[in-house]
Formats: C-alpha cells, sequence, structure tokens
C-alpha cells in the first residue's frame, strides 16, 4: 500500500448541455518504476498506479493505461462533453490491488 | 568510371542499410508497436504530439496528444528500459480525442504516439526530446 495516496480533481461547477470541458486530475503516488536501487544495490520493486478511468453517469469518458515512465503524481488532463447534468466518477487501481475512487457532480445551466 | 558487378552490389547494400537506419527504434519498442497495430501501415499524419525539445528533468516531461477521431493513443519512448508509457482509451463522452500527462524520460529519445484511428487505420509521429538529466534513477 502506497501511504499518504490522495486524489485530486479539477472539475467546473457547471457547464452547458453539450459543453465540452477539461478535466484535470491530479495523485499524489511515488510511482516507483522498478528500475531504481536501493542503498544497498538492491532494486525497489516496481508500485504504480497502472490504469486510471473516468466515467460520466456510466457512460465512459477515457480509459488510460499507465505505465512505469509516468512521473510521479501522476497527472492527467483531458476533455469530456457533458450531455446533462451529473457525476463524474474517477477511479485509480494500484498495482497493489487498491482503488481510489473520487467523484464531482457538475450541473447544468 | 567502369561499374563492375562488385561494385553494383556493394552500391545497392549500402543504400539499403541507410534507407534502414531511421527505422532502427529498439526492438522493445518494435514489439509493443507491433502488438498494437498488428502490423498494419501507419499515415504519418493523423496525430499530433507535442512534446518539448529540450527538457531539463527527464523525471518530469509534459506531453500531450491530440488525434481527432481516434479510438486510441498509445505513447512509447524508445529510448527507455521499458518502452511502454501509457494508452489513453477514449469512450462515447469523451470532447476531445485529446490528453496530456507527465512522462519520465531516461535520456534524449525519440517519444513515439501511434494513433487507433475509428475506421481501424492508424497514425504515427514522433518528437525528439533532448534529456539534460535523465530520469529513471540508478
Amino acid at each position: 500500500m502506497a501511504s499518504g495516496v490522495k486524489p485530486r480533481v479539477k472539475v467546473p461547477k457547471s457547464a452547458s448541455a453539450g459543453e465540452v470541458i477539461t478535466l484535470k486530475t491530479l495523485i499524489t503516488h511515488p510511482m516507483e518504476s522498478g528500475q531504481r536501487k536501493d542503498g544497498d544495490g538492491n532494486p525497489i520493486p516496481r508500485s504504480i498506479i497502472n490504469r486510471f478511468t473516468t466515467e460520466f453517469n456510466g457512460e465512459l469518458v477515457i480509459d488510460v493505461t499507465l505505465e512505469a515512465a509516468i512521473s510521479t503524481n501522476p497527472y492527467m488532463e483531458f476533455e469530456a462533453k457533458v450531455p446533462a447534468a451529473g457525476e463524474f466518477k474517477f477511479t485509480w487501481y494500484d498495482d497493489d490491488g487498491d482503488v481510489y475512487e473520487d467523484s464531482k457532480a457538475i450541473k447544468v445551466s | 568510371m567502369q561499374l563492375t558487378r562488385r561494385d553494383t552490389l556493394a552500391l545497392g547494400l549500402g543504400a539499403a542499410t541507410v534507407a534502414l537506419l531511421p527505422f532502427q527504434v529498439n526492438a522493445a519498442a518494435d514489439d509493443a508497436i507491433a502488438a498494437f497495430t498488428g502490423g498494419a501501415d501507419m499515415a504519418d499524419t493523423g496525430v499530433t504530439l507535442t512534446a518539448p525539445e529540450i527538457a531539463e528533468n527527464g523525471n518530469t516531461v509534459p506531453i500531450s496528444v491530440d488525434a481527432p477521431g481516434a479510438v486510441s493513443i498509445m505513447v512509447l519512448a524508445a529510448g527507455n528500459p521499458t518502452p511502454g508509457v501509457a494508452t489513453f482509451n477514449f469512450g462515447p463522452l469523451a470532447g476531445a480525442h485529446t490528453a496530456s500527462t507527465r512522462i519520465r524520460l531516461a535520456g534524449t529519445q525519440d517519444v513515439i504516439a501511434i494513433a487507433k484511428l475509428a475506421d481501424g487505420s492508424f497514425a504515427k509521429a514522433s518528437s525528439t526530446v533532448k534529456v539534460t538529466i535523465g530520469g529513471c534513477g540508478g
């Protein structure tokens, strides 16, 4: 279990129906690549977030497969269409089986 | 100058080697590309990869990919110990087929983006990034 994992998500509070908005997400995670060695020369085992998905009212927006070459504290910026009011659900899947979730509601004006 | 048959052969071989050189990405990256495209041809237009020309710190290099009408985009770093970087799969609610993230680069190398378009064809873009300090520890 990677400690101190905290997801952060930036979603506008409201949008007009059908508008395309930009979503920004960041999660604190060491993303240990498995390439580094500790002080005694032993390799540090890989521990990364390997998958990230975003859904809006159950419909998929983006599904990203992450590899070891993604930087510490993975940052993702992408765009989504908002057909109606609802909730964005963000999910991160850790190598060790942990799942981190966050959700943000958006209003349609 | 009279060309003997031997000379002609040597010339041909030389030309073939030169023509092949730009395609010499490392073998692991080639495998990853083959697995993604199934060996299909790739167009040179249709996907845009934005990466800095010079990255001071290889630990966090901002990149963004954009491919209108893409189903998924795979990003590779040919010079990393493991070439895979990320694969973006777009769902029905993706506003634009674009994504930005930050990646690690072990050293100066080519970053490659391959987009799978809705009609099943593939497009490729690559960009060379100069890295001052590598980002793979060790």
